[in-house]
């Protein structure tokens, strides 16, 4: 469980509270209007930002004082979730070791997640000879050997197509799945929170909601929720 | 948490600001102490004052009138050629001084060109030693720098001003007074102080074009305490005076300055609609080109017929020059990379403040402090090289910094997030994601490093004994002794080295661009 206990998190001039709990296991979509806070909550949640008060726990333990790096979980951020100069394979690589080389093993494992995204045999290629959509089955490869229990995403599909992005999103909702990684999504569209989350928690009015049904709250919005809708 | 997680440490930088700081106020507390202040100036001292004053208000003055023009007429002409003089309104800054001193000799010189054109009429040659030698070669150096920041300036006004202004029915007076003076009135201050300030610390034009009591700098005053009457308390005297005055300049100029001037972009050709005469344009582009070509075509032309034909020496002291060049550029690295990314992780102002410390001194200064503070421990001219392989260094880092600090900003900025969830140690971030996002920032600054160095006519000057010479020092004694021939060739061998290890450095890096 993930557990956001009386949380302050301030950025420049808005704070923002939180006091929720989210199961292991679970795919929770964050939703809210523009400026609110979600990406700030789940940069908080990976260890980029302090916490003005309050504590994070994940599975009982405190991990709020954590570097990101030791922290459980991997995250995909907007845009920059690979090194251009360095080829799909090594970016993955990265997820296994990210200070050295791989054993044999190892290697092997990052060629099985090439495979599991369907980049067969453009591990050599660099980000820059791949298409947009391909660089974020690379991303995704690295996050899949990573093996972390938790998976934050930022919007890292926000530059696609529409088309495009919903075959992403059933690619994480698969691989979530496959490994029982609870995933923590901000989102701006209604549509993606219904495809892939079964919750959902609204960001709005400074405050941080408990997660509740995505249909349930798309079918029944609050106000708040109703006014950035629209 | 107390600090904000960073993926690069900023430690060795703080440690090579330290020690750059260590280098430069250490020697300058050493020229402090040492100064014998019971004597006072002597009326040789101010006038030295009184010179270098004059020489760099006029020659900040001529280059930046003229620098308007040239920059109007490259802002609103689009011709063939025009990229290329503006790349090479740059190449002044890594030329070595000693080639341009020589080529504008064999153009204005007593037996140059134009003299020997007057002399066709049966006029008189003209006279270059002197304030107008001086001013002439400040001006040939400073005038390209000014028309690059000018033209910058220029360039930065934005187009839909000029559409505007032509939309109102603005002719060239009208646009002029509403959208260009502005900018001169914003723009000119700050070029005015950096080429006054870049002329105050010339000591290489004032060693081969000055001279003299009624044209001797206080660099060059230095220069003669030391090698003349080797007055060491004078030469620290002095070396106060000049501190004080390069302190108080740099500061003003980096007041007004806008941390730029190596500026991309320039290649860009603004649309104008107030047409205006293309005569004058053409006529100040022309005197520009010929003005900044001619020296250097001369160079070249005499320099091809002794490059085959040079003593042994020429050959050693260039050898001498590449492995101080090298040298120099190595530590120029070791500095000024981990200074950059302690800048780049967070708010380190006195790093940044120990990069630019070398703006405020003179190489002089600081070889005047390190002769004073070695020549209890050693012989100082036995580590003449070393000694200018570092002053080197120290000289080209602010400029190193410049280049550096943007890039290792941006990049730290953009992965630095990914690199710490991925649990990347700081090393590797440096090794594997900073230094190869940098390569291309990286080699301009080495290409600079390296042809600033092997170009120098300064601190080496200081130190080296008859048997020890870098190329520069070589040509200078070359044309002292009046072999004019092979200095020339040497000049030419100089000018091939300086740009050549440039090019090689900077443009090499960009066969392999990456993405």
């Amino acid at each position: 469980m993930l557990k956001l206990d009386d949380c302050v998190i301030e950025n420049g001039n808005f704070t923002l509270n939180a006091d929720i709990q989210i199961e292991v296991g679970n795919s929770i979509a964050i939703v809210g209007p523009s400026g609110a806070g979600k990406s700030t909550l789940l940069e908080t949640i990976a260890g980029f930002r302090d916490l003005k008060k309050g504590q994070i726990f994940w599975s009982g333990q405190q991990i709020s004082n954590l570097h990101p790096g030791k922290r459980p979980m991997a995250m995909l951020f907007q845009d920059g979730n690979l090194f251009p100069h360095l080829t799909a394979e090594q970016n993955i690589a990265l997820g296994l070791r990210p200070n050295g080389r791989l054993s044999e093993d190892e290697d092997a494992q990052v060629q099985s997640a090439l495979g599991r995204v369907s980049l067969h045999g453009m591990g050599a290629r660099k980000p820059s000879e791949l298409s947009g959509g391909q660089q974020s089955r690379v991303a995704l490869a690295r996050v899949l050997v990573q093996r972390r229990e938790l998976l934050l995403l930022d919007e890292p599909f926000a530059a696609l197509g529409p088309a495009l992005k919903a075959e992403m999103l059933d690619l994480v909702a698969d691989l979530v799945a496959e490994t029982q990684t609870t995933l923590l999504m901000v989102s701006h569209d209604p549509q993606d929170a219904r495809r892939i989350a079964d919750q959902t928690v609204l960001v709005a009015d400074e405050t941080v909601h408990a997660p509740v049904q995505t249909a349930e709250l798309f079918d029944n919005p609050p106000p708040s929720l109703r006014a950035y809708l629209g | 948490m107390a600090e904000r997680a960073q993926p690069v440490s900023p430690w060795p930088g703080i440690g090579a600001a330290a020690l750059v700081a260590a280098l430069i106020l250490g020697t300058l507390a050493a020229v402090a102490l040492r100064a014998e202040t019971s004597g006072g100036f002597s009326p040789a001292d101010w006038a030295a004052l009184r010179f270098t004053l004059t020489q760099a208000t006029l020659s900040a003055l001529f280059s930046v009138v003229l620098a308007v023009p040239v920059a109007r007429a490259l802002a609103r002409r689009r011709f063939p050629g025009r990229r290329a003089l503006i790349a090479l309104l740059g190449a002044p800054f890594i030329l070595p001084v000693i080639v341009a001193i020589l080529g504008l000799l064999q153009v204005f010189g007593r037996s140059g060109w134009i003299s020997d054109i007057l002399g066709i009429f049966g006029l008189p040659p003209i006279r270059i030693y002197g304030l107008h030698g001086v001013v002439l070669a400040h001006v040939f150096f400073n005038l390209p720098l000014a028309t690059r920041l000018v033209l910058q300036a220029w360039q930065e006004i934005p187009a839909e001003r000029f559409r505007l202004a032509a939309q109102l029915g603005c002719n060239g007076m009208a646009m002029f007074r509403l959208i260009e003076m502005p900018m001169l009135k914003r723009t000119l201050p700050g070029v005015l102080a950096v080429i006054f300030a870049i002329c105050l610390t010339s000591f290489a034009v004032a060693l081969t074009l000055g001279g003299g009591p009624r044209a001797t700098t206080i660099e060059l005053a230095i220069y003669q305490a030391f090698t003349y009457d080797f007055d060491l308390g004078r030469a620290a005297l002095l070396s106060a005076l000049q501190l004080a005055l390069t302190a108080a300049t740099a500061l003003v100029a980096l007041k007004f300055s806008r941390g730029d001037g190596f500026g991309t972009g320039l290649d860009r050709a603004l649309r104008r609609w107030d047409g205006g005469a293309p005569t004058i344009d053409v006529f100040w582009i022309v005197a520009a080109a010929v003005f900044l070509l001619l020296p250097l075509a001369s160079v070249v032309i005499s320099g091809a017929a002794g490059l085959f034909d040079m003593p042994a020496i020429v050959f050693r002291a260039a050898l001498i020059s590449v492995l101080v060049a090298a040298a120099s550029t190595a530590v120029l690295l070791l500095l000024a990379l981990p200074m950059a990314t302690a800048v780049a992780s967070g708010r380190y102002g006195l790093v940044e403040l120990s990069g630019i410390l070398g703006l405020a001194a003179s190489p002089l200064v600081i070889g005047t402090g390190l002769f004073i503070l070695i020549r209890p421990l050693a012989n100082p001219t036995t580590l003449a090289l070393p000694v200018t392989a570092l002053v080197n260094a120290a000289m080209a880092l602010p400029f190193a910094l410049r280049i550096l600090v943007p890039a290792a900003r941006d990049i730290t900025a953009r992965h630095g997030r990914l690199a710490l969830s991925l649990d990347m140690t700081k090393w590797t971030f440096f090794t594997r994601i900073l230094l190869p996002r940098m390569r291309p920032q990286i080699r301009f600054a080495a290409g600079l490093g390296t042809a600033l160095s092997m170009g120098d006519l300064g601190v080496i000057a200081l130190f080296a004994d008859p048997q020890i010479a870098t190329l520069p020092l070589q040509i200078y004694r070359l044309m002292g002794a009046y072999q004019m021939q092979a200095a020339a060739g040497g000049a030419l061998l100089l000018l091939l080295l300086s740009m050549g290890a440039f090019w090689l450095l900077d443009r090499g890096g960009r066969w392999h661009a990456e993405a």
